[in-house]
Order: structure tokens, then sequence, then C-alpha cells
């Protein structure tokens, strides 16, 4: 269907424009502005709708046009399974964030802003999972770092937000940069810059010797991505962004990126040795390491963030598990972890909004005053929980039937997903739980149901959760079936229905259930036990960061101050050390020495006065005792060279040369002799002999450079050029004045625009009057202009 | 003869260069006008030396006699004294202020711009 490419782009670049609207929507008509601004997403949302029936069927959509066609590089698309679902989540889900973000910063100044990121982000991020070239995978990858740090350092007036925004910029950043080494080891091993085309390629990626090069190099930004253990730190330090941030970028899109890449690598990267043990390995620990956290918590968003990283290990532990049933299984937990999460956060925000506070400890009993929001988190969580009829029951079945093979690995993972889920199960229902039922407890708000626009998402996401899994024919013929077959990248169909079959996979989530209930009825304790753990571990990357961060200024600092120490002498002794080194050391390496001269018996006798006296008005300015015979013998040598001039037949440098030097002594005379000088210039010895070294050494570079210059054969194309044109074309018998004037009177109006400026800051130096160091000069500027 | 203007042009610039590398900045001054000097002397005579013929078309010619010194390194240090000079007094300018200013020629005394113990940047965020 060739005549949807444009419509394709449109709907690619439709949230980039939307943004550019958004602040001014916001300006015309409040919060209410984004009805009108959902409908971008939601537009893009429905024309990839129309592509369900397509890809279900088992066809790619690709397309695109030629970006630099010299280069090879273009600006394509790439929809199957796989990149389809990613773009209706992010249409989808952006969709009610954006109306939600309507609700939650209602009234606040910057409303207009925020939407306009939030939709910029949601461009980025629709551009990264449909992207098909590696150049143009990568430069949304980038932006999605951007528009989060943007988005994380919203509040950007808090020190906190600063801190996590950088840190957040930081971590994906140096994983965006992996990710590019990774995709041009990737395009040199393959010579394929597309994925479309990756996918054909057989076995030669994972019998190339480069092969676990360029996988470290994509995990390293597929881990930073979707906050594997080590750098998971800043997921949870991204909670500062605004709750629609949190549960848009931070736990149903932005952070599956990682994930979204891994699954698109893995049907010509996977099923190798490397894959399967470090893919289960850090998902493993990043799932065990998040609910262990999160149990610690008592804020509804640290939490959740918690439990979002131990999602996040639990699907990258799941891409990497090379067994039947793993790769469905990850793919309905990625489909049901973004609509209750997502649902989840916005009821954490939306209870925050309302009640004042999300510290669960501080919130009951709030059923009655917002119904709609408790229902809402009850089917979340129980999506979440896994219980049956919802989506997370299905996935959790399938996970147990990818892990559940008898052997010594399959059992070690099965136990590891059995605690992380049970741990989950626990958050979950602390999370829905425990603000609504109990005692009513005081708020720092008066509690009601917050407006349509805020429960709406919530309410729809955590419904499609029970959708998704009464109607699981419907779902998996869409979504998981030719998902799955994408990420396996051979045919796969996904059966599971949520009528339990009793058998393996049934009873370990009956034991995930009671285990989750145990930890949640005795949550408290559980809580206290793991403070003093950690409290025992003591600190973590996260203080690691901070030593890294404020090293590098001490250690810049330390840099600046050798580099430049602040004195001027310094930077003009290195400025000519150099030049001397320059001059001589290539000169001796490669023999390049002029010839050895004959004495000059060439030269008349006042020839040999006029350059003597040049010496000797040098030798004078050098020893000179006082100010008026320094800058007299400054004079000689000025003179000296003028009648030089004079002598080789230069008669309009000589006398242009006369003006400047009298004039030159003249000024220097009336200025120097008003300033209080010491008259001597005092050198140590020691100083003084490595000064007159340096002296030694660049004058003797300039002498060999020019006695080898001259020895050397001579062009003068240029000058016959002047000598044979400047009378029959430019009509002047003074060739040099033609020269200046015609042939490079571009360059002569330089020379006079250089002059023009001199005086100019001349003039300005003189009428700048500072009578106290501190810089106000703009007040003394007119005060003393006026005066002079 | 070439020879002699390059020994020439070497005292020329070790002369500046000694200048330049004092303290004081009336002494880098009078070194940065030698140094001016050192470089279009060394621009002249890169363009080899001839004696006493300017290059001035004869009345009765087209072209310029071959006898006739080079006008391509004239025209260049022409530009040059001129843009040397207004340097020159620019910073003879800027020196005189410095001095009314900071009451100091000395140049390990003018830290105004860099501190001699600047504190540490802020180390937050």
């Amino acid at each position: 269907m060739a005549d949807q490419a444009p419509l394709t782009l449109l709907c690619l670049f439709l949230p980039f424009l939307t943004a550019l609207l958004a602040p001014a929507a916001v300006r015309r008509f409040g919060h209410g502005g984004s009805w009108g601004l959902a409908l971008a997403p939601l537009l893009a949302f429905l024309h990839f709708l129309t592509f369900l029936p397509q890809i279900s069927a088992g066809e790619v959509v690709t397309g695109g046009y030629a970006w630099v066609p010299s280069l090879n590089l273009s600006f394509s698309w790439f929809l199957d399974g796989l990149s389809l679902t990613f773009a209706l989540l992010i249409t989808g889900i952006g969709t009610l964030i954006v109306l939600y973000s309507g609700g939650y910063m209602k009234g606040h100044p910057q409303q207009g802003r925020f939407l306009c990121f939030i939709l910029l982000f949601m461009g980025a991020m629709l551009g990264l999972v449909v992207s098909d070239s590696f150049l143009m995978l990568f430069v949304y990858w980038e932006l999605t770092s951007i528009t989060s740090f943007l988005l994380i350092g919203f509040d950007h007036e808090r020190e906190a937000a600063r801190r996590s925004a950088l840190q957040a910029l930081v971590v994906t950043g140096l994983g965006g940069l992996s990710l590019l080494a990774g995709l041009i080891f990737l395009w040199n091993m393959t010579g394929v810059t597309q994925l479309s085309l990756l996918v054909n390629v057989d076995d030669t990626l994972r019998n190339s010797p480069f092969y676990l090069a360029a996988l470290l190099l994509l995990l390293g930004g597929a881990f930073t991505k979707s906050a594997q253990f080590p750098f998971h730190f800043w997921l949870p330090n991204a909670m500062e962004a605004p709750t629609p941030v949190s549960a848009y970028l931070h736990s149903a899109t932005m952070v599956k990126a990682g994930v979204y890449l891994l699954m698109r690598l893995n049907p010509v990267m996977g099923a190798t040795p490397a894959w399967e043990i470090l893919l289960p390995f850090f998902g493993g620990v990043t799932l065990i390491a998040g609910t262990l956290l999160a149990i610690r918590q008592t804020d509804l968003k640290l939490m959740l963030a918690y439990t979002t990283m131990a999602s996040l290990g639990l699907l990258v532990m799941l891409t990497g598990f090379d067994t039947p049933h793993a790769v469905e299984a990850a793919v309905l937990y990625l489909v049901a972890h973004s609509l209750f999460k997502g649902a989840l956060f916005m009821v954490a925000g939306l209870v925050d909004h309302e009640a004042g506070t999300r510290d669960v400890t501080k919130l009951g009993g709030l059923r009655g005053d917002m119904p709609i929001t408790f229902a809402a988190a009850l089917l979340a969580a129980l999506s979440m929980g896994g219980l049956p009829l919802f989506l997370g029951f299905l996935a959790k079945e399938e996970i147990y039937y990818a892990l559940a093979h008898g052997d010594l690995r399959s059992i070690v993972f099965t136990l590891v997903a059995i605690v992380g889920n049970g741990l989950m199960f626990a958050i979950a229902f602390a999370v829905a739980l425990k603000p609504f039922l109990g005692p009513h407890v005081e708020t720092p708000k008066h509690a009601h149901e917050g407006p349509p626009l805020m429960w709406i998402g919530p309410a729809l996401l955590a419904s499609l959760g029970l959708v998704g899994g009464v109607l699981s024919g419907v779902a998996h013929r869409f979504v998981s079936t030719p998902m799955a077959s994408a990420v396996a990248g051979e045919p796969r169909l996904v059966e599971i229905s949520t009528i339990p079959h009793l058998g393996m996979p049934l009873l370990l989530s009956v034991i995930t259930v009671a285990f989750g209930v145990l930890v949640y009825l005795r949550l408290d304790q559980a809580r206290d036990m793991m403070v003093r753990l950690l409290t025992a571990i003591g600190s973590g990357p996260d203080r690691g960061f901070d030593h890294v961060v404020s090293g590098l200024v001490r250690l810049s600092v330390a840099v600046t101050r050798i580099v430049q120490p602040g004195r001027l002498e310094i930077y003009i002794t290195v400025t000519f050390v150099l030049l001397a080194l320059t001059l001589l050391v290539p000169s001796f390496l490669y023999g390049e020495l002029p010839d050895m001269p004959t004495w000059p018996d060439e030269l008349y006798f006042h020839e040999w006065a006029i350059i003597l006296l040049a010496v000797i008005g040098l030798f004078a300015v050098l020893r000179a005792s006082d100010r008026l015979t320094a800058i007299v013998s400054l004079g000689i040598q000025g003179f000296a060279v003028a009648v030089i001039f004079l002598l080789f037949g230069a008669a309009d440098l000589a006398f242009t040369q006369f003006m400047v030097e009298t004039l030159s002594v003249v000024i220097l005379a009336l200025v120097m002799t008003r300033l209080r000088l010491s008259p001597r210039d005092h050198r140590p010895p020691r100083q003084f002999a490595f000064d007159a070294a340096i002296s030694i050494a660049c004058g003797l570079g300039f002498t060999l450079l020019l006695m080898k210059t001259t020895q050397l054969p001579f062009n003068l194309e240029l000058t016959e050029f002047f000598n044979t044109y400047s009378k029959v074309i430019a009509h002047g018998a003074n060739v040099v004045n033609v020269i200046l004037v015609d042939f490079r009177g571009t360059d002569t109006l330089g020379e006079i625009a250089v002059v023009m400026i001199t005086g100019l800051a001349v003039l300005a130096l003189i009428r700048v009057r500072l009578r106290d160091p501190l810089p106000d000069t703009n007040v003394e500027t007119t005060a003393e202009g006026d005066r002079s | 003869m070439e020879t002699l203007f390059s020994l020439l042009i070497g005292v020329f610039f070790a002369s500046a260069v000694y200048l330049m590398l004092s303290k004081h900045t009336v002494r880098i001054l009078l070194g940065i006008a030698i140094l001016g000097n050192g470089v279009n002397l060394l621009l002249f005579t890169a363009g080899r030396l001839t004696r006493e013929i300017p290059p001035i078309i004869p009345f009765d010619s087209d072209v310029l006699p071959s006898a006739a010194a080079n006008p391509l390194p004239q025209a260049l240090i022409l530009t040059a004294i001129v843009i040397s000079f207004s340097f020159f007094a620019f910073l003879l300018v800027l020196t005189y202020r410095g001095y009314q200013e900071l009451g100091t020629d000395n140049t390990d005394e003018m830290r105004l711009a860099e501190p001699k113990d600047e504190s540490l940047p802020p180390l937050g965020y």
C-alpha cells in the first residue's frame, strides 16, 4: 500500500508539529487545550490501527524517502508485529497521557511547555520504534534521551530535579554512544544499514569474531536505557519528574526502548551462549534487586519505579531465555506491563493530586472519596498481580511455561521469577489497596474524585488489561502473535487463554500469589528488614555518580590551573619555546638546513653601515637604562629599517615606515613619560639565561629558515603577472600601488576596516574610566563620556 | 646579501622575543614594535633583494623591466606596516590604561581576571 507512505510520514511528524502548537493552545484555551492536543496522537493511533489486519496476516510494511542518497541514507520505516505494537502503545497511551497532563498540570504556569515536551518525546519515541535505518534509530534514540532530560528537569528550580535530569542524560547518553558503536559494528560485519534487511542476515553475525564486542556495545545501550543493574539508579531518581512523565516515559514507553532493541536483535544475535548468559543474568539480578528495593519504599511513585525496574529485568531475562514460550511470555508481559503500570502511575499521581501526599503510610480510607480511581487501581493491580481473567495472568502463565523445565538453570530462574513476581504482587496491592482501604486518614488536602481528564486514562488502561485477558483470542490474533513472531524471527502462535489448565505453571502461579499475599500482610516487617539490610550495604552507584561528577569538576579545575596559571609570562614563554622548537627541530630532523653561506662581499660600505646602525639600535633598546633612551633607540632601528627599504627599491615602504616610526616614537614618548615606571628590567641571572636562550633559539630559527628559503629557486609567476598587467589592464605605472588598490583592493579594504576598528577601540579605552575595579562599566562610561 | 640579511633578521627576532619575555608591559610593547619590523624585513628578503630600482613602469613601456624590485612583497609589507602600527597603538593605550587602573606595569600583578587563589566552582547541580 504505497499510497499510505505520505500519511505515515505525516503521522510520524504529527507529534513534533503539535508540540509547536502546545504553548499557544494552552495560552488560548487553558488546561482544556489538552483535549485538542490529544487529537494528534489519537489520529496517529488510528492510522497505525489500520495496519493491524495486514501485520496480523504476517506481512511487514516498509516505506520511506531518500534522505542523503549519495551516502545511501534514507528516512525509512519498518512496521512488523513488534514495531506496530510499540507504535500503538506509544500513541494510544500518549493520547491518554496528554489528557491526563491537562488535568494534572492544571493552572501550572508552564503547562504549555510541559505538553510541548511530552509531545516532542512522543515523536522521538515513535520514530525510534518504527526506524528502519540504523542512523535514524540512533538519532531518535538520542532524542528520547534529550526529551527525557527536559521532562525530568521540568521543575528546574529544584536541585534534586536538575541532578536527576543530568544523571539520566549522562547514563542514557553514554549508553547511546555505546549503541552507536554497536550499530557501526553491525554495519561493518554485515554491510547492512537497515533493520529490515538485518533480519535476513543468517549466521554471519553469530559466527563473526567481533560478535562479542558488538553484543557488549549494544547491550551497553539497551541496559542503560532499560535501567538494568548496575545502571538502574537513574530510573528511581527520574521520579523527580511530574507524574505524567513517570507514567509515560519511565514505565510504559521509553525505558522499554532497550527491551525493544534486544527483541529486535533477537532473531539475528540471540541463541548464542553469550546472549543466553548475559541477558538472563543481568535481567534476573535487576528483577530481584528492583523488587527488594521497592519493598523498602513508602512513596507510591518510588514503589512503582522500582517495580518498573524489576519488570524490565524480567523482560530482559525472558528475551535471553531460549526456551519455547519465552518470547511469547516476554511479549505478553511487555504489553500487560505497559497497561497496568501506566494506569498505576496515573493513579499514584491522582492520589497525590487530590490528597496532597503519596506516602503510603499517610494514606487510607479514600475508597469512598475516590471510587473511580479505586476501581482503576484495583483493576491494574489485579493484572499486575497476575490474577485470572487479566492480561497479567496470561503473561505469568507463559513465563512459567517458559521457565519450568526441570534442569538446574531453569529451577534457579524459576525461583527468581517466583520471588520477583511475588514481591511485585505485594507491591501492586500495597499501591492499589493501602490508600483506599482501612480507616480514613487525614490528608493534607481534602480528597475527592479527580476530574474526568485525569481518571479517563487510568480507567481505560486498567480496563484494557481485563478486556485483553477475557478476549485473549482477539488480542493474540492482532497483537501477541505478530509481535512474538517478529521477536522470534519465525512464525509463532500465541494460544494461551485465561481458562486455567491444571499443571506446573498454574501451581507456580498459586505459589507466587500465596507468597505475595504473605508479603503484603507483613509489608511493614518486610520494609523494616530491607531498610536494615540496605543500611548495612551502604552506598550504591547513585552516590558514585555524585563522586564522579564532583571529581570531574575538580579534575578540570586542576588541569585549568596547570594550563592557565594566569601569568602572562608563562603563556609567552610557552609560545616562544614551541615556536623555536617548530622552527629548529624539523630542519635538523629532515636535513632542511641551509648550505654554508659564503662571506657576503658584494655589499657596499653604506649598506654595511645601515645594517650596523639597526643592530646598534636594537642593542640600545635592550640595554637602555631609562625609558627615553629606550624609546629613542626604538626609533633608531625603525629608521634603519626605513633606509634599508629605500636602498632596495621600495620607496613607498620607506616613506610609510618613516611616518609610522616617527608617530610611534612621538606617541610612546608622550604616553610613557607620564607613567612612573621602574627604569630597568631586572631579571635574575637564571631567568636572564633562560630568556636569552629562548630568544637566541627563535632568532636562529628564523635566520636558518630565511637562509634556506633564499637558497631555493624563486617562483616569480605572481610577480610577473602583476608586472605584465599593471599598466595594460589596471592602467597604473606604480605596480605596488596597483596591487594594493586594484588587484588586491578587497584586502586593502579589510586593512582599512582593521585600522578603523582599532581606532574605535583606542577611543573606547581612553574614554572608559573605572574608578572602582568593580565592573559596573555601563553607568560609568556614560557619566565619564559626557564629561570628557 | 640575503645571508647577511638573514642574520640581521635573526637579531631582530631575538631582540623582540627577549623583550616580550619581560614581566613589564612597556618592554613587551617595545618587543612587539621590533617584532613588526623583523617580520616586514623577513617578507622583504624572502622576495629577494634588488638594489635601487623601484617597481615603477617607465613611460615608454607597458611592462616592468626585469631589473626592478619585486613589487609583491612590497604590497604585502605596506599592508603589514599599517596593521602593525594600529595594533601597536592599541596595545600602547591598553598598557597606559592598565597602568592607570591597576597601578602596575608588572604582568604578574595583573590578576583581576584570573585571581591567584580562585575557589572551586560550585559542585552542586
